[in-house]
Formats: C-alpha cells, sequence, structure tokens
C-alpha cells in the first residue's frame, strides 16, 4: 500500500509544479500580491509537502525492507545497518532523483518565502522553479518511478554497493544535491531577472545569497566526496579528474566564479550580462553532470546506476532548460546594463581576471571531460583523459588564479591603484615565509607544479591573515566584520587545499611488500610491523583485520572484507595520522611467498600534511557560511546602499565591500 | 573463478624487480600515466586487476632494463592502442584538445579587456 501511496504522492507533486508554474506566472503578469501569486506560492507548499511525504514513505520502506518494491530490493538487504538501509533511500538512481525533486520543491517554496523582495520578480522566479522541478518530476514519474513493484518480491534483497555503506556517504549526497539544485534557484531568478527585465544591479543582489549558499554547499559535498575517496577506493587519491568528479566541479567552478562577479555587479554595475549568464550556465551544468553521472556515456569508477534510455530524459531536461534560459539571455541580455570600464589594477580587474581563469578552467574540463566521447562519435582510435591532461591544462590556472587572490581584496574599485593596497598588504614583508616555503617544497625534491602550489598556498595563507588585520578594524559595522572575516577564511581555505595539495603531490613512492607477521618495513622513516592478522566479522560482511604498529607506539588496523550479498571484496584502510601526515595502509588477501611463507600484501603509502586538504575544505565552507550570513544581515540592496554613504574612504572601502 | 584470478596475481607478483629509488618513482610516475585497459578510467597504479598487476611488473621490468620514458610508452601504445595513456600524445586528431585551454584564454581575455574598456559613466 506504501509504494501506491508514494506513487500518488508523485503524480500529485508534479501536477502542484504544473499549477505552481502556471500559477506564479499570471501572478508576476499581476504584479506579483495577486491570489494567482499566492495560488502559485501554496502550489508550491503543496509540491514540498507531496514530496517529502514520498520520500519519507520511501525511508521507511527501507527501515521496513519491503523487498516488493524493486528499488529497495535492488538498495538493501535484511541484514544491512539501520543507517545504511536508510541512506540507501538516496544511495541508488530513483531514490536519489526523488531527493533532487524534493529539493528542488524545497527552494521553489524558499523563493516563494523569502525570495526576491521584488514581488512581481519573485513570483516570477518562482514560476521558473516550478517549471524546472516539473521537468524533473516528470521525469520521476514517467521514467524512475522509485516505488515500482517487483513479482514475485525477493526475500533479501541485492544489499547496496558496499563501497557506498559508509557514514560520510550518507549525508554526501543530500549535501551535494543541495549545491546542485541550489543553482536553480540563481538560475529561476536569473531567467525572471530577464522576463521582467529587471536591471544587472537588482538581479545580482537578488541572485547572490542563493547563489552563495548554493555553492557553499557544493563545496562541502564535494570535499565529503572526496575525503570518502581518500580512504575509501583504497588508494589513496582524493582527486582523480574522473568524469563523475568532473561533473560536479565544473559547476563548482562556475559558482565560485558567479559568487565573485555577482559581488561586482551588486555592488559597482560591473560584469551584469555575465553574472546572469554565469547564473543561467552553472545550472545547466549541474544538469549536464546529472547526465554524465546517471547516462553511462562515460565511464568512470563513481557510475552507478547506468542506464542509457535515462540518459535521453536528462539531456532531454537539460536542452529545455538551456534553450528556455540562453534565448531568453540571447533577446533581454540587453536590459541588464552595461558596467563602467575599470583599471587594470582596480578590484573589479582582480575580480574578472578570477572569473576568466574559473571560466576557463571549468571550459577546459569540459573538453577534456567530453573529448573521449567526441572521439568515439567520430569513429577515431579511442583515446583517454586523464589526470595527467587536466595537472597539465587546468591546475596552472586554478594556481594563477589563487596566486591574483590575496591581492583582490586590498584593490580599491573602479580607479584602482595597486600601490597603496600593496603597501597596506606589506607584500614585501609576506614574502619571506612564501620563498620559505618555495625553499622547503624545492628541498624535498618536489615536482615544479607541486612547489608552485606550495607558494601560493602561503601566499594565499598571509593574504588571508593581513586581510583580516587590515580590514577587521575598518570594519564599522558588525556585518561587515563577518563579511571580512567570512572573505579572510575562504581565502585562507583555498591556500591550506593549495598547499596540501602540493604537500600530497610531492609525497614519497608507494610500497607494496608480502610480510608474515612479526616482519617490518620501512616508509618515509617510520617502521610499521604487521604483528597480527585476525577475523573481524561485522554485521553484513566477513573481513580480516591486520593490526599493524607505526614506530613501536600507535597501531593502525586495515581491513579486508567481503560482502556476501554483493559478492563483492573490499579493503578498509587504516590511517594512522598526525600533524606531518597520514601513514595509509591497506591489506590484501593471504598467500604464500617465494621463501614459503604465509604472508599478506601490504600496501603502504604516506600522505603529508593531508589533514590541510581538509581543514582547508572545512574553512571555505565556513567562509561561504559566513559571508551568507554577513549578506543576510546587512538585508535589503537599499538598506545596503545607505550604509555606503556613511563609510569612510580608503580602507573601510575595502571592507565594506563585502558587507553590503 | 575468483580463485583462478587468484593464482594469475600471485604468478605475476612473484619475481617484481626490486627497482632503485629513483627508478621505483619513475616507474610509479610511469604506472600513473597509464590506464588499465579492463577498468574504469583507473591507472594501473591506482587498480587491484591482474591486468594492472601484470603492467606494473612489466613497467618495472621495462625501467629496469634502463628503457627511456617515450619508448615504454610507444610500446604501450603499439600493443594497447592509443586508449592506454591517460595524457593523450599531441597530434591532429588531440590537437583541439590541446588547443582548447589557449582559444578560452584568448576568448575570455577579450571579453576581459572589452569591459575594461568600457567608457566610464560615473567618477
Amino acid at each position: 500500500m506504501i509504494a501506491e501511496i508514494g506513487r500518488y504522492l508523485v503524480a500529485l507533486a508534479f501536477l502542484a509544479c504544473i499549477a505552481q508554474t502556471l500559477l506564479s506566472w499570471r501572478g508576476a503578469d499581476q504584479g506579483g500580491r495577486s491570489g494567482a501569486a499566492r495560488a502559485g506560492a501554496a502550489a508550491a507548499e503543496i509540491a514540498v509537502i507531496a514530496a517529502g511525504a514520498a520520500f519519507l514513505l520511501l525511508v521507511i520502506s527501507f527501515i521496513r525492507s519491503d523487498f516488493s518494491i524493486a528499488y529497495v530490493a535492488a538498495n538493501s538487504h535484511v541484514d544491512k545497518p539501520l543507517l545504511y538501509k536508510i541512506s540507501g533511500a538516496w544511495g541508488g538512481h530513483e531514490g536519489s532523483m526523488l531527493l533532487w525533486c524534493w529539493i528542488l520543491a524545497l527552494f521553489g517554496l524558499g523563493l516563494a518565502r523569502i525570495g526576491p523582495k521584488d514581488a512581481a520578480l519573485r513570483a516570477r522566479a518562482v514560476s521558473f522553479q516550478g517549471l524546472l522541478s516539473t521537468l524533473f518530476f516528470a521525469f520521476l514519474a514517467f521514467a524512475s518511478n522509485p516505488f515500482e513493484r517487483v513479482f514475485p518480491a525477493p526475500i533479501r534483497g541485492a544489499d547496496l554497493n558496499p563501497i557506498l555503506q559508509d557514514p560520510l556517504l550518507a549525508i554526501h549526497p543530500p549535501m551535494l544535491y543541495v549545491g546542485y539544485v541550489g543553482l536553480s534557484a540563481a538560475f529561476a531568478i536569473a531567467a525572471a531577472g530577464l522576463v521582467q527585465r529587471s536591471g544587472g544591479r537588482a538581479l545580482a543582489g537578488a541572485l547572490r545569497p542563493w547563489a552563495l549558499g548554493a555553492w557553499t554547499s557544493l563545496t562541502a559535498g564535494i570535499a565529503l566526496g572526496a575525503w570518502w575517496a581518500y580512504y575509501e577506493l583504497g588508494w589513496g587519491g582524493w582527486w582523480f579528474w574522473d568524469p563523475v568528479e568532473n561533473a560536479s566541479f565544473m559547476p563548482w567552478l562556475l559558482g565560485a566564479a558567479l559568487v565573485h562577479s555577482a559581488i561586482a555587479t551588486e555592488k559597482r554595475g560591473a560584469f551584469p550580462g555575465w553574472t546572469v549568464f554565469l547564473a543561467l550556465i552553472a545550472y545547466v551544468l549541474s544538469i549536464l553532470g546529472a547526465f554524465l553521472v546517471r547516462s553511462g556515456v562515460l565511464t568512470s569508477v563513481h557510475a552507478f546506476a547506468l542506464d542509457p534510455e535515462r540518459g535521453v530524459w536528462i539531456l532531454g531536461m537539460l536542452g529545455v532548460s538551456a534553450v528556455a534560459g540562453f534565448a531568453l539571455f540571447a533577446l533581454r541580455a540587453g536590459s541588464l546594463g552595461e558596467g563602467d570600464g575599470f583599471e587594470p589594477t582596480s578590484r573589479e580587474a582582480f575580480i574578472g581576471a578570477n572569473n576568466l581563469l574559473l571560466a576557463v578552467t571549468a571550459g577546459v574540463v569540459m573538453v577534456g571531460t567530453l573529448y573521449p566521447l567526441f572521439v568515439d562519435i567520430m569513429g577515431w582510435p579511442m583515446i583517454s583523459v586523464g589526470p595527467p591532461y587536466f595537472d597539465a591544462s587546468a591546475t596552472p590556472l586554478l594556481i594563477l588564479a589563487a596566486a591574483l587572490m590575496p591581492m583582490a581584496a586590498f584593490m580599491p574599485w573602479a580607479n584602482g591603484g595597486a600601490k597603496p593596497g600593496l603597501k597596506q598588504m606589506r607584500a614585501a614583508f609576506l614574502l619571506v615565509p612564501v620563498a620559505g616555503v618555495i625553499i622547503a617544497f624545492i628541498a624535498f625534491g618536489a615536482p615544479v607544479l607541486a612547489v608552485a602550489a606550495g607558494g601560493v598556498g602561503a601566499w594565499a595563507l598571509c593574504g588571508a591573515a593581513m586581510d583580516v588585520g587590515v580590514h577587521w578594524k575598518a570594519a564599522k559595522v558588525r556585518a561587515a566584520r563577518l563579511a571580512v572575516t567570512g572573505r579572510a577564511l575562504a581565502h585562507a581555505g583555498v591556500g591550506f587545499i593549495a598547499l596540501g595539495g602540493a604537500a600530497d603531490a610531492s609525497r614519497p613512492p608507494d610500497i607494496h611488500r608480502a610480510l608474515a607477521p612479526g616482519e617490518s618495513m620501512t616508509i618515509a622513516g617510520r617502521s610499521l610491523t604487521l604483528e597480527e592478522v585476525r577475523r573481524a566479522d561485522g554485521p553484513n560482511f566477513m573481513a580480516d583485520r591486520a593490526t599493524i604498529r607505526v614506530d613501536g607506539r600507535s597501531v593502525v588496523r586495515p581491513e579486508r572484507r567481503f560482502y556476501p550479498a554483493a559478492n563483492q571484496t573490499t579493503r578498509e584502510v587504516g590511517l594512522g595520522s598526525d600533524l606531518r601526515g597520514d601513514i595509509y595502509l591497506s591489506v590484501g588477501e593471504a598467500r604464500t611467498r617465494e621463501d614459503g611463507v604465509m604472508a599478506y600484501e601490504v600496501r603502504a603509502a604516506f600522505h603529508p600534511l593531508v589533514w590541510m586538504l581538509g581543514l582547508g575544505a572545512f574553512l571555505v565552507v565556513m567562509g561561504g557560511g559566513l559571508a551568507l550570513t554577513a549578506r543576510l544581515m546587512a538585508g535589503a540592496p537599499a538598506r545596503a546602499r545607505a550604509g555606503d554613504g556613511v563609510k569612510a574612504a580608503g580602507t573601510a572601502d575595502a571592507a565594506q565591500a563585502r558587507a553590503t | 573463478m575468483m580463485l583462478k584470478a587468484a593464482l594469475m596475481a600471485l604468478a605475476l607478483q612473484a619475481g617484481q624487480p626490486q627497482l632503485a629509488p629513483e627508478d621505483e618513482a619513475r616507474a610509479q610516475a610511469m604506472m600513473r600515466e597509464v590506464r588499465c585497459m579492463v577498468c574504469a578510467g583507473e591507472s594501473v597504479m591506482d587498480s587491484n586487476a591482474p591486468m594492472a598487476q601484470d603492467m606494473r611488473r612489466y613497467i618495472r621490468e621495462q625501467v629496469a632494463e634502463g628503457r627511456s620514458d617515450a619508448d615504454l610508452r610507444q610500446a604501450m601504445v603499439e600493443r594497447f592502442g592509443h586508449e592506454v595513456l591517460m595524457r593523450p600524445a599531441f597530434e591532429a586528431r588531440t590537437a583541439p584538445l590541446w588547443i582548447a585551454p589557449l582559444v578560452l584564454l584568448l576568448l575570455g581575455g577579450a571579453l576581459f579587456f572589452t569591459a575594461m574598456r568600457k567608457p566610464r559613466t560615473r567618477a
């Protein structure tokens, strides 16, 4: 019965989204305060409640292990721990699409409640959000029904892919989806603004908080995914330039460009067309990401639940969204107004350079990800485009962007003038620690790119510290101080990521060795002794757990697991972490060595300073959150402009700029 | 089947040459550039598939014999096709891939300069 109710609720939400689209459109025509506008908002509420209830029913079906539902049978198992039964609800295709739809509906309701101040613009945005939701709810209702029955019902279920049975992976998809889908709100506001002929500045102010929130969540989602890949996939990588990762990285890069260009547009009216274009394309690339992940056109270590037919559906949704958005843009971009010119040493120029580099990087990632597909279509001999290509093309652009970043906060708007800014920053003084880090990396024999990234990381950290030191005092109101802190934290986060990435790229070679209990090996000056290997079975797996002592003190316990339900073997990595980095150990099966002794294949790696990557991502997310809070505290653009009048010239300019 | 794979892995792992540290680093760098042909986009360094182990052993042997990286790449391509290299070589059919970043930079740069050179309406 639950499945039938769930299916009904999905259909109801689909209809509510159609009503939301049409009623809000009519409401916007009537100025945004009419009965039709209110009815559109009510429809958005119905869609949220219906989709939320459907999602809840799916979770309940997982808890009850109702294997008469095909999706539950395919992604759960009676023996699975409760947490992973629940997370199974969004661990596969249909369930994750239901989650996607629900979040779309939630953002629709969010726009209706706390959307743009201009009532007509708000109703129009709710209508566009309704259109985007309608597309995905149709996909859910007609091609991805999570409540499809299966007969006869299997007794035990097929189990969720064991490598997805992980606490981080339980929260990674929701985070990621809030990010992806959150960008839809920026799309909806941008499209609505084009219809309403709003000016670029007002529009940038209206969409900036939504873009900031979505991008921050996307950052957290990607970071959690990278962390998971680091310890779960078993070879210590955290970023593989894999098609699925690239699919999330493209909207992230454009989102990062958007949250910066929107500042310049809101405050100075610079880049109005570009900001709106970014808001449109960032969400279109989110759908492209869903297409790449779900359609199976690209093989990937992360591509779960592949189905070409679904690919055609997603391509259709991509087409409708892109055509609607870009046609509007082509027709109405003129109404956004023109930005003023600026000097090469102005804040606008630095934000422009940031956007240039981030957008070109996104373009490079897109070309690299799709090129094998193009080669395949042309019938040419297949090629692979992997990490070495992206490290040669995309990474240098990102390092350059990070190198410019610390100075941006010290550049005045419009007329520019680098000298006072750099003096205030005491840039020459900061070069000492930067040079120190560069020399240290060279001394460790790091690759060229890692030396550059390390130096830039140190530079960014110094710049962020200086940013707070100089601008905190100058900021008069709490919101402005919060904004300065947010900016400095996020930029320091970039610095830590660059440093951590550089250190990890300079790590010593991995060591594989067959060890018998009692034997030792050495990596990065640390001795590892295999003490014993024992059976350590879990609720739904069998495991061999090795005990490896590091330097005679701490103990690391990697495992090798076999999940009978999924008939899959996984390696659970053992990590020994301290401030210098992680000892990373995985253990293979027992076999007889050449000398006739039973031994276990142990793979050991040392990942120096890898904690900096996690800390950096955390700081970027915190910084994004603070900037959003500051933006909401500062309130509507009208009040912010009043604040502009009283601010002092010079240093306060930079601080206030971010706050307003 | 699993037993067979395990046996194969065992046979292949035996007799891996032990390399000097700098040779091992070169071999591992090469392993990161060579794709495991039976896996989904993993390098032979990252994969635990028997074929990846086979290729790791092959690379170590070749490095031990003092073969240059370029020679080794050529040998891989002859055996497995261009798909084996994670960094495509520069040639007619991959040229757009390598030129694209420059074209995008030029286009974006042009947009940037247009925006910068616009007339000022405010002080």
